[in-house]
């Protein structure tokens, strides 16, 4: 695995590497490829981000841009259920309140998880098993971390469950996934996740599943939650407006790596990568009336087996030819600063992202 | 739940009388459409005009067909009585027909030879599903490893290779060459060694059919459960991984387990043919095979009956299981 | 997977295992043991053929002990007006007797008649129309109450309540009553049902036939179990095959149809009153196979000591036995003839000649080989009457060289025959065979190959063989269907030649239904010769007449014998007293069947 290293060395602002890092959660030049018969997947290729308690970072991307086995590899679920198959191979660090969950115990990440972090998936309803009541279920996380007896775990399910906004709840908890709607079902999922009190909440695209309406409403809850829980959560979403209001930082994933990231209002007002423009491009404004919108994103996510060469974006980047001797095309950008605590890995200069930006782009907004 | 209850009995009862007119319509018609004079093969080789018209006045073969099922039906519940050329043979309720072959009613045939059946049909369900599940869960787990194929070479064997050679092979080995075991039905009441004895052969040759075909079943199930969102949640959610697929993968699992088991023993219980041919096992397999060979319809028949019973029963308790497995299926 | 692959797969796989099979089963049941050959062995048994017409180790047969047979068939019934199958008459003798039966001797000496509950054979006077038996004295039923003579006529009277008691042959009928007047005992209006005119009880003792014509086989007739005594109070009818009321050593303990039955001694019998039954046994148990294969292990391994059924071994059992226990081995004729016969209802059967073609055309090697070859199968059959039938002249009689000159088909002399028919270029035509019987379709193959070099297209049609009667005994249905060549095999109901030929190749026995003259012979010549037969008293001229029928049958064309039937039956180690028996058609005679020791 270290030949993969060599070329992405340059990954961004943490690069060089501090044994004992100062934040929560801190991943340093990850890369999850898993190997099958067609060829090597590089599903994640050298990412490096950090995150506090009480913050909230927004990854962004396509689907196969890697955001979603980011999560699986920080929860240790990259290798889960490859019964005979080739083990997926993860390097880098992970690093999660001063542990390093690569190298750590197996077993040790497995009390980690749930208990210190936990995650909350997308379709809530083949996310849950279909024969046990959500009370069940909550109970059983519960009882995994914590030496109490069912009747006490079911207690504290009920006040979860009301927690959540979930109406008669001491009725409710013995109810099936099944018979609750869509909404009512990821509140419960959620639930599910903070039982225990997680440090860290992922939440991998938790509103995607779910009716426009019930969306926000399950948003608000998150942040509600946070605030009060006062733990660090990522939102992994393709839609840049669920993290819009939400995330203090955004991290935009394509082709396995980061493009860029940076604040949130830097990445929404100044963003300074043509991906990322294409993804405002591609986001529903409420605030605007529908007008001439930029076709987001041509073409489809690159083959993360046979990823370009270059600028893994330079097949669909409408301005892959500004910049000279066709270096788009030949050389990988890296992460620049472009801001404060803003970077973006492009070929063109400052002056011309903020031209095109400026001039191009966000008037169609 | 009770609803649900009270549905499906009112649609396994419906489907009784549907099974029985049309086991009565292939049983009296076909033969009708085909030419064949059932009466004659009762006969002997000198076919006397007065024995073959006995013959049809007892099977009821010149009756019309409408007044032959009634009369099926209320000898059910009432009893009947065969009268015919001077003599009457009474046949109590439950009366499932009399065989003119044997000179035996029906029922208590059935009643004799179903503890064989059952006896052979649970003790080979008990062990295929420890082995056949065990097997499949094993090899879903090390899938592509040396285990997986060994095992499902074994299986294709299994499911491949018929049962009176499989029998066969088992009885030449372990009765006739090593003696281990006698082979030769002994009823429980008489000896239970003996009993056992003499089922243990057939409980794997029939097993190792069975236990094939679910072990690949559970393979496959297993392998589809294991790629669930909620398997993944219950990993995310700190669970060893023991509990994980002993608990929420297996539990999903055992849903189409149950649902084939219920029809494969309902199927067994109305008699294993080839496994009670093979091991001279008297048991309804055996007995309808006594009657194909002697043209005997009426045990046919009754058989038949019992069998298609057997499976109703069989798919209302899969239906019950259902509903307490899969909370799911309680709305439907 | 592709259905392709898998069934190929499986081929494969049961290719490989089926040799591992065979290997396994011949080591286990080899067990290394040289006990071949002809002589007696190490374990007891008399040696090849040693019970082939004579008696093996008669003088080892010690009283008591459970004679254990097993088979693979349970009785059509154990019911004596009922049972048809040669094994049952065969064993009915254990808890049935008769006024004459069969002498309990080896070979052609079990084909005479000895008196049994009679002093004597038959006074025969009137010309043979009437025939008186006095019975004799300390002859008792199970319950010590004595057998009388009404006993016997009830019990022969059963056999006109075909409508209740169906199955069973009905000659006794067929010559005490051609016309059918007495409606049977269930219907007889007479305070003591024995209302039939032909049979005279002027006391307990006596018992009177009155014939309405003479029948020289009525004697014959007399010796089938179906007129054995029935006493009336112990008739339950349809039922009575459940568990027959005993007149005889032995009486039913327990029966349950198609799993077992066990008999053990009657203690009222007495020795004295029987000068035929030896009774050496204790006990005889019958358990009843599904696996004919399972069965013969078993036998081969000393569980049972014989087969009940007395078909022979089957294949499997058979090579081994023959390689590894030959001692234990017998080989006798069965007295049946396996045969092709050809209606004559369908073209161009009709025209002796296309008969003769088939005849000369036949492979009859192949034939023989397809039935199991000499030892299994049997010798060429060269004509029509069996060896164990008097008057048979065996292969010595061989119109058409088929055990000679034509012995693999003659296809010039068929040729001609072909052209005298008309059908020079040959025809097309079917063979009927029953499905249920592998050897009969082995024949059928082998004929349809050698009629194939003579232009004879011949198409096999395989029918469901437990619906027979039905099949071919329909003399429309055959003709409709196109049955020109028709497999079958046949033996003596009682062994003579009207025993054997009068249902085959008189003319009145052509019926609608049930027929057996498949070929629909109605040939003056021999309806005369049947006649004539059953009017003759003296047996020189009753050996002649049966000469003359098999000839004139032979001379029409209407049969190809295959074989005259052998089969290798299995004689377990601890059997004495053993001897096959022509009244049984080759059969062991069970009633004296003895053990060694009595443990």
């Amino acid at each position: 695995m270290t030949e993969l290293s060599k070329s992405g060395a340059a990954v961004g602002e943490p690069t060089p590497a501090s044994p004992t890092p100062t934040a929560f959660l801190e991943v340093r030049d990850l890369k999850v490829h898993f190997p099958t018969d067609d060829g090597l997947v590089k599903s994640v290729d050298g990412l490096s981000f950090k995150l506090e308690k009480g913050k909230t970072l927004g990854i962004v991307g396509e689907s196969g841009s890697g955001k979603s086995v980011t999560s699986l590899g920080i929860m240790g679920l990259h290798t889960a259920g490859q019964y005979g198959k080739r083990k997926a191979q993860i390097s880098g660090e992970i690093w999660l309140d001063g542990t390093e969950l690569l190298t750590a115990d197996p077993d040790h990440v497995r009390k980690l998880r749930g208990r210190e972090m936990a995650m909350i998936f997308q379709d809530p309803l083949s996310a849950l098993h279909p024969y046990y009541t959500i009370g069940q279920q909550i109970v059983e996380a519960y009882r995994i971390h914590h030496n109490v007896d069912k009747k006490t775990a079911k207690k504290r399910a009920v006040e979860m469950l009301d927690r959540v906004g979930i109406p008669q709840p001491d009725k409710r908890v013995d109810n099936y996934p099944h018979e609750f709607s869509g909404g009512m079902r990821q509140r419960a999922m959620i639930a599910m996740s903070l039982v225990n009190n997680p440090e860290l909440l992922i939440a991998d695209e938790p509103t995607t599943a779910l009716d426009v309406t019930v969306q926000a409403q399950i948003l608000d809850l998150i942040r509600d939650l946070q605030k009060e829980f006062g733990s660090a959560v990522i939102i992994i979403t393709h839609d840049l407006g669920v993290v819009a209001e939400l995330a203090d930082d955004i991290l935009v994933m394509y082709g396995g790596r980061c493009v860029e990231r940076g604040p949130a209002e830097k990445v929404f007002y100044e963003p300074r990568h043509p991906y990322t423009w294409g993804l405002l491009g591609s986001m529903p404004r409420l605030d605007r009336e529908q007008q001439e919108r930029l076709i987001p994103v041509k073409g489809s996510p690159p083959s993360l087996i046979n990823i370009p060469s270059g600028c893994a974006f330079n097949p669909r980047c409408p301005y892959a030819d500004i910049p000279k001797d066709n270096v788009t095309r030949t050389v990988r950008p890296e992460l620049a600063e472009v801001g404060s605590q803003h970077w973006a890995a492009c070929h063109m200069t400052q002056e011309q992202r903020e031209r095109i930006w400026t001039e191009e782009i966000a008037p169609k907004l | 739940m009770l609803a649900y209850l009270i549905r499906r009995l009112f649609a396994a009862a419906v489907m009784l009388v549907v099974i029985i007119m049309v086991v009565f319509g292939i049983f009296f018609l076909v033969p009708k459409w085909a030419g064949v004079d059932v009466a004659l093969s009762f006969v002997g080789k000198q076919a006397d005009p007065a024995a073959v018209e006995g013959v049809r006045q007892k099977l009821g073969l010149s009756d019309p067909i409408y007044s032959q099922v009634w009369e099926f039906f209320k000898g059910l519940f009432a009893g009947r009585t065969y009268v015919g050329g001077g003599d009457s043979v009474h046949c109590a309720a439950p009366c499932f027909g009399y065989s003119f072959r044997t000179e035996q009613a029906i029922w208590p045939v059935i009643t004799d030879r179903f503890p064989v059946t059952l006896g052979l049909a649970l003790g080979a369900a008990v062990l295929w599903l420890l082995f056949g599940v065990a097997a499949g869960v094993l090899s879903a787990l090390k899938r592509g490893s040396l285990w997986d194929r060994g095992a499902m070479v074994v299986a294709l064997a299994g499911v491949s290779l018929p049962i009176y050679f499989t029998g066969l092979l088992s009885l030449a080995i372990f009765s006739y060459s090593l003696g281990w075991v006698e082979g030769e039905y002994v009823p429980l009441d008489e000896s239970f060694t003996g009993w056992l004895g003499g089922m243990i052969l057939p409980w794997i040759t029939l097993a190792f059919l069975y236990a094939a075909m679910y072990a690949r079943i559970t393979r496959a199930t297993m392998m589809e459960i294991l790629g669930e969102d909620y398997i993944r949640t219950a990993r995310a959610k700190g669970l060893k991984e023991r509990v994980v697929i002993g608990k929420h993968a297996m539990r999903s699992t055992m849903t189409p387990i149950l649902t084939m088991l219920g029809m494969d023993l309902g199927a067994l219980i109305g008699g294993a043919i080839l496994t009670e041919t093979t091991f001279s096992l008297p048991g309804l397999g055996q007995a309808v095979l006594n009657g194909i060979k002697t043209q005997d319809l009426p045990i046919i028949l009754g058989v038949t009956l019992i069998t298609s019973l057997a499976v109703l029963i069989a798919n209302l308790v899969v239906d019950i299981l259902y509903a307490v497995i899969d909370p799911r299926v309680r709305l439907a | 997977m592709t259905t392709q692959r898998t069934s190929g797969r499986r081929k494969q796989a049961f290719a490989a295992a089926a040799a591992v099979a065979a290997l396994l089963t011949t080591a286990a049941c080899g067990g290394g043991n040289d006990d071949g050959g002809d002589k007696g062995s190490a374990t007891g048994a008399a040696g090849f053929n040693a019970a082939n017409n004579k008696v093996a180790q008669a003088s080892l047969a010690k009283k008591g002990g459970e004679l254990k047979f097993a088979g693979a068939q349970d009785a059509d019934s154990w019911d004596t007006t009922r049972g048809y199958y040669g094994f049952m008459w065969n064993f009915a003798r254990y808890y049935s007797r008769q006024l004459v039966t069969n002498a309990a001797e080896p070979g052609k000496k079990g084909t005479e008649l000895t008196p049994d509950l009679a002093t004597g054979l038959a006074k025969v006077t009137d010309d043979g129309k009437t025939y008186t038996y006095t019975l004799r004295d300390g002859i008792t039923w199970e319950d010590g109450k004595p057998i009388t003579s009404k006993d016997v006529k009830y019990g022969i009277e059963r056999v006109w309540a075909q409508d209740v008691l169906s199955g069973g042959p009905v000659y006794v009928k067929d010559v005490l009553d051609p016309k059918g007047e007495y409606k049977g005992p269930y219907k007889d209006t007479s305070a003591d049902k024995l209302g039939l005119k032909a049979i005279d009880t002027p006391d307990d003792k006596t018992i009177v036939f009155h014939l309405p014509e003479a029948n020289a086989d009525f004697e014959e007739i007399l010796a089938l179990v179906s007129a054995s005594p029935v006493r009336q109070d112990k008739d339950t009818k349809s039922k009575y095959g459940l568990k027959p009321f005993s007149s005889g050593p032995y009486k039913f303990q327990s029966y349950s149809p198609g799993k077992d039955l066990v008999l053990v001694r009657n203690d009222k019998w007495s020795q004295a009153s029987d000068p035929i039954r030896k009774a050496y046994p204790d006990k005889i148990s019958v358990k009843f196979f599904s696996n004919a294969n399972d069965l013969d292990a078993r036998l081969l391994a000393g569980d049972y000591d014989l087969d009940i059924n007395q078909t022979g071994l089957s294949p499997q059992g058979r090579t081994t036995a023959l390689q590894e226990h030959k001692a234990n081995l017998d080989n006798p004729v069965s007295g049946y003839i396996r045969y092709a016969t050809f209606p004559q209802s369908v073209k161009p059967f009709d025209n002796e000649h296309c008969r003769k073609a088939v005849i000369y055309g036949a492979d009859h090697v192949s034939l023989q080989t397809a039935r199991g070859g000499p030892v299994a199968g049997g010798d060429i059959g060269t004509n029509m009457l069996p060896p164990t039938v008097p008057g048979s002249e065996g292969q010595s009689y061989d119109p058409y060289e088929l055990n000679g000159a034509n012995k693999n088909g003659n296809v010039a002399k068929a040729k001609e025959e072909l052209k005298a028919c008309g059908q020079p270029n040959g025809f097309k035509t079917t063979i009927a065979v029953r499905n249920n019987k592998p050897v009969e379709v082995a024949t059928a193959e082998s004929l349809q190959a050698s009629l194939k070099k003579i232009g004879i297209d011949v198409n096999i049609d395989q029918y469901d063989g437990s619906q027979t009667s039905g099949i071919i005994g329909s003399p429309s249905n055959v003709k409709k269907k196109g049955y020109g060549i028709i497999i079958m095999g046949w033996g003596a109901d009682f062994p003579s030649v009207q025993g054997f030929g009068l249902p085959l190749w008189d003319g009145k026995y052509i019926l609608e239904s049930g027929n057996n003259n498949f070929a629909l012979i109605d040939d003056k010549k021999i309806n005369g010769l049947f006649d004539t037969y059953v009017k003759t008293q003296d047996d020189a001229g009753k050996l002649a007449i049966a000469k003359d029928i098999n000839h004139a049958v032979m001379e029409g064309g209407y049969y190809l014998p295959f074989v005259f039937e052998k089969f290798v039956n299995w004689r377990g180690d601890r059997l004495a007293n053993v001897y096959t028996s022509d009244g049984y058609s080759g059969m062991y005679d069970f009633v004296n069947l003895g053990l060694k020791s009595a443990k």
